[in-house]
């Protein structure tokens, strides 16, 4: 059992927890996940670890309420417990000097994305910050990423805040104003992620993204996160979850994510009505 | 008491068979196939036994249960007296008695066997085990010595539960750490329930803990400590690897990647592991088609295909490129298999998914093929024939064709050897290239039983303390230092 020793709302639907782990916290580096269960009938979901604090022992995750799952666990308050929290797992962020780098943050990516451009930061990287999101309300760590960008471009899809735009439209233009960009990590939803590869690939930039199959136990023991990376099968979350953009592919991740698609919505509405006869008691 | 039956009467008694779920019925749970016998029908069987002078069916045991012991002792009816026999040996009984490949083993040199059929000594195994596990009649065994010793188990599978109870036993202290959220690695991920009960697991477990063994879960161990962190910062003294195979093999033909096609792993631990049979009051979802193809011929195809029947597939088939003579599965499981209406295509290999708009599996190319000569593992090879491709329309594929150890520790441990299949190297011990680190099970042989992963466990446990009583390890070291 892993304790919840804080929790902070981010956004309606965003929240941050911050979860007693110490041996995690110790060992974890940018780049790593955990495996959480959230109770008995749970299922096991990957999540990125956005921060941790080896001396206090925790770890702090990042979530976004889409399904059953992480609804569940954004129901969760402080003192709470989460029944199983496993890790660091996945290959760490190689983290050296590369120069200047460029790190971007799709939604709830964000959280993925920061502690990369912590690291980066702290290994002597000029680090320049694209963070995007829907609408203004959806941008979260603002200003933790501020603190560590040597630069900070914001968008929003609708222009509630930052550029109207999305994330890649910034990135074409740093490249194009002519500045020298030696990487690239891009971490968000799995459309722009692809996108941003597009943008980079002509000038050759290496890009790298983490992706987000469908995954199990986290070790390389089910299979269920293969992707197609140069032609060849990886396993996301033993061989990952990072990957070289440019070989991804992409089209065949979004396909393979989209396979319990009716049955998420099943459990999903079931939570939500159950929720909901909930609250009508009270 | 002694036999009264002379050995030629005890030759007339047919071999005594469990009672078993029909199969009409069985497709439709997950509960046992087979109750095992009663007592009236084990004391049948245990009379068949000729108690020879020279017991040739305990050097067929890997663990070298005392065979004719616990017979006999049945006989006497003395049932916790025969399963304390068997213990001695193998501190899992109740789960051996299930899934032991008594037919390779034991049963195979059973001289009754020669002319008639050997004794059931699978059967009369699970029978003692099971009535002590229902008449509450198991009391763990005293542990009169200390060692102030500590041993990390890595895995929770049949090899490290083994190699914990053995060590327990003499004394050590020991603790296993365990990746996944529950204990049993492959015999609760792997095996379904209709074979072995999770409870049974439990119960088993359950004693193990008794004999005051510590259990971590969800501790992956290479990523939460590094074995060496074990060793130098946990003050363990030594370690049993005991991972498994967890790593699952593919064909490599296209189509792999269509959403509907699953790993044996992938697809048995979503069912067994995180229970998606009982979607959506778990959260863990599963997706079977009415027509459903497992490729490969060992004991997981036979599980998985199985298990796919038992989720309502209409049509279930086992796609394998031998015959089936060199199918690997348990004759046991093959006949339940068949008789639940599974179908069998041999000497037929899969060589291309087809997909659908969707990216869904909507059919499996296969190729028929003929036995050619003998390969490497002595099996005849099969080799294609020239047109004979035909498509099968499919919604769900699962390949069952092997798995190979999970790399993870051995990548994150300098000077550990390991061989070029990925299976840890170990001498006639069960000691690897680093003389404080033990291993066995799939992690050594890439792929074998559950009793061997036993045997090694065991073997180990015993070489462990061999070793921990002869070398002066780091703790000693530093005290005698500080002296």
């Amino acid at each position: 059992m892993y304790k919840i020793v804080n929790k902070q709302q981010l956004s309606d639907i965003i929240t941050k927890f911050v979860i007693e782990a110490p041996l995690i916290a110790k060992k974890r580096k940018a780049g790593n996940f955990v495996i959480i269960r959230v109770n008995e009938n749970g299922e096991r979901i990957p999540i990125t670890i956005a921060d941790a604090d080896p001396q206090k022992g925790t770890v702090t995750i990042i979530v976004q309420a889409v399904g059953k799952t992480t609804k569940l666990l954004c129901s969760l308050n402080e003192g709470d417990y989460i029944l199983d929290f496993v890790g660091p797992l996945g290959e760490p962020t190689p983290i050296q000097n590369y120069g200047t780098v460029v790190c971007i943050g799709g939604g709830v990516g964000t959280a993925e994305v920061y502690p990369i451009a912590k690291a980066l930061k702290g290994a002597g990287n000029e680090v320049i910050g694209i963070i995007g999101a829907r609408s203004k309300d959806l941008i979260i760590l603002e200003n933790e990423m501020r603190e560590i960008c040597d630069q900070l471009y914001i968008t929003t899809d609708d222009g509630s805040y930052g550029r109207k735009g999305f994330v890649s439209d910034q990135l074409r233009d740093l490249i194009e104003s002519g500045i020298k960009i030696d990487g690239v990590y891009a971490i968000g939803p799995i459309p722009m992620m692809k996108v941003c590869a597009e943008v980079t690939r002509p000038y050759k930039i290496k890009t790298y993204v983490s992706l987000n199959p469908i995954m199990v136990d986290g070790t390389g023991m089910c299979g269920g996160c293969r992707v197609t990376v140069g032609g060849k099968m990886k396993f996301a979350c033993v061989d990952g979850p990072e990957f070289d953009a440019h070989e991804v592919d992409f089209d065949e991740l979004i396909m393979r994510n989209r396979t319990y698609i009716d049955l998420e919505k099943i459990s999903d509405q079931l939570y939500e009505n159950h929720v909901c006869k909930l609250a009508g008691v009270k | 008491m002694t036999n009264p039956l002379k050995p030629s009467e005890r030759m007339k008694i047919p071999r005594q068979h469990s009672i078993e779920q029909s199969a009409e019925d069985r497709i439709k749970n997950f509960f046992e196939v087979s109750f095992g016998l009663n007592e009236e029908l084990a004391l049948i069987e245990a009379k068949r036994c000729l108690e020879c002078k020279n017991p040739v069916c305990i050097e067929g045991c890997p663990v070298r249960i005392d065979i004719p012991g616990f017979i006999k002792l049945i006989l006497e009816k003395d049932y916790v007296g025969a399963v304390n026999k068997i213990r001695e040996a193998n501190y899992l009984p109740a789960i051996c008695g299930r899934v032991c490949p008594q037919e390779d083993q034991c049963e195979i040199v059973c001289l009754l066997g020669k002319k008639h059929e050997p004794v059931a000594i699978g059967k009369l195994e699970r029978f003692v085990a099971d009535y002590e596990m229902a008449n509450n009649l198991f009391q763990t065994p005293p542990i009169t010595n200390h060692i102030d010793k500590k041993v990390a188990i890595v895995g929770s599978g049949p090899a490290g539960l083994t190699c914990a109870a053995e060590l327990a036993k003499m004394g050590y202290k020991v603790i296993i750490f365990e990746a996944l959220h529950s204990t049993g690695g492959v015999l609760r991920y792997g095996i379904p329930e209709f074979r072995l009960p999770k409870k049974i697991l439990d119960i088993e477990v359950d004693r193990i803990k008794k004999l005051g063994v510590e259990i971590y879960t969800n501790f992956v161990v290479g990523r939460t400590a590094t074995l060496d962190e074990l060793l130098d910062e946990w003050g363990f003294d030594a370690v049993f690897l005991g991972t498994g195979a967890g790593t699952p093999n593919f064909m490599g033909i296209p189509g792999e990647n269509l959403s509907g096609v699953y790993s044996a792993n992938e697809f048995l631990t979503r069912v067994n592991f995180m229970r998606a049979y009982a979607f959506p009051e778990t959260d863990t979802p599963i997706k079977i088609g009415k027509q459903i193809a497992v490729i490969g011929g060992g004991n997981t195809a036979m599980d998985a295909v199985r298990t796919a029947k038992r989720l309502g597939a209409e049509r279930a088939y086992l796609i394998y490129r031998r015959s089936r003579t060199e199918m690997p599965a348990r004759l046991e499981e093959v006949m339940h298999a068949e008789e639940e209406g599974i179908e069998f295509l041999m000497l037929t290999n899969p060589i291309r998914i087809i997909g659908d708009d969707f990216n869904w599996v909507k059919a499996i190319e296969c190729q028929r093929m003929e036995l050619g000569e003998p390969d490497e593992s002595g099996r005849r090879k099969p080799v294609p024939i020239q047109g004979s491709e035909f498509v099968l329309e499919v919604q769900t594929v699962i390949e069952a064709i092997g798995q190979k150890p999970n790399p993870i520790i051995q990548s994150t441990t300098p000077g550990l050897e390991v061989s070029k299949k990925g299976t840890v190297v170990v001498d006639g011990v069960q000691q690897t290239s680093r003389p404080n680190v033990f291993a066995g099970g799939d992690l050594t042989r890439g792929g074998a039983t559950v009793i061997l992963a036993m045997r090694d466990g065991k073997l180990a446990a015993e070489a462990i303390h061999k070793y921990l009583q002869t070398v002066e390890t780091k703790k000693e070291a530093m005290i005698t230092n500080k002296k």
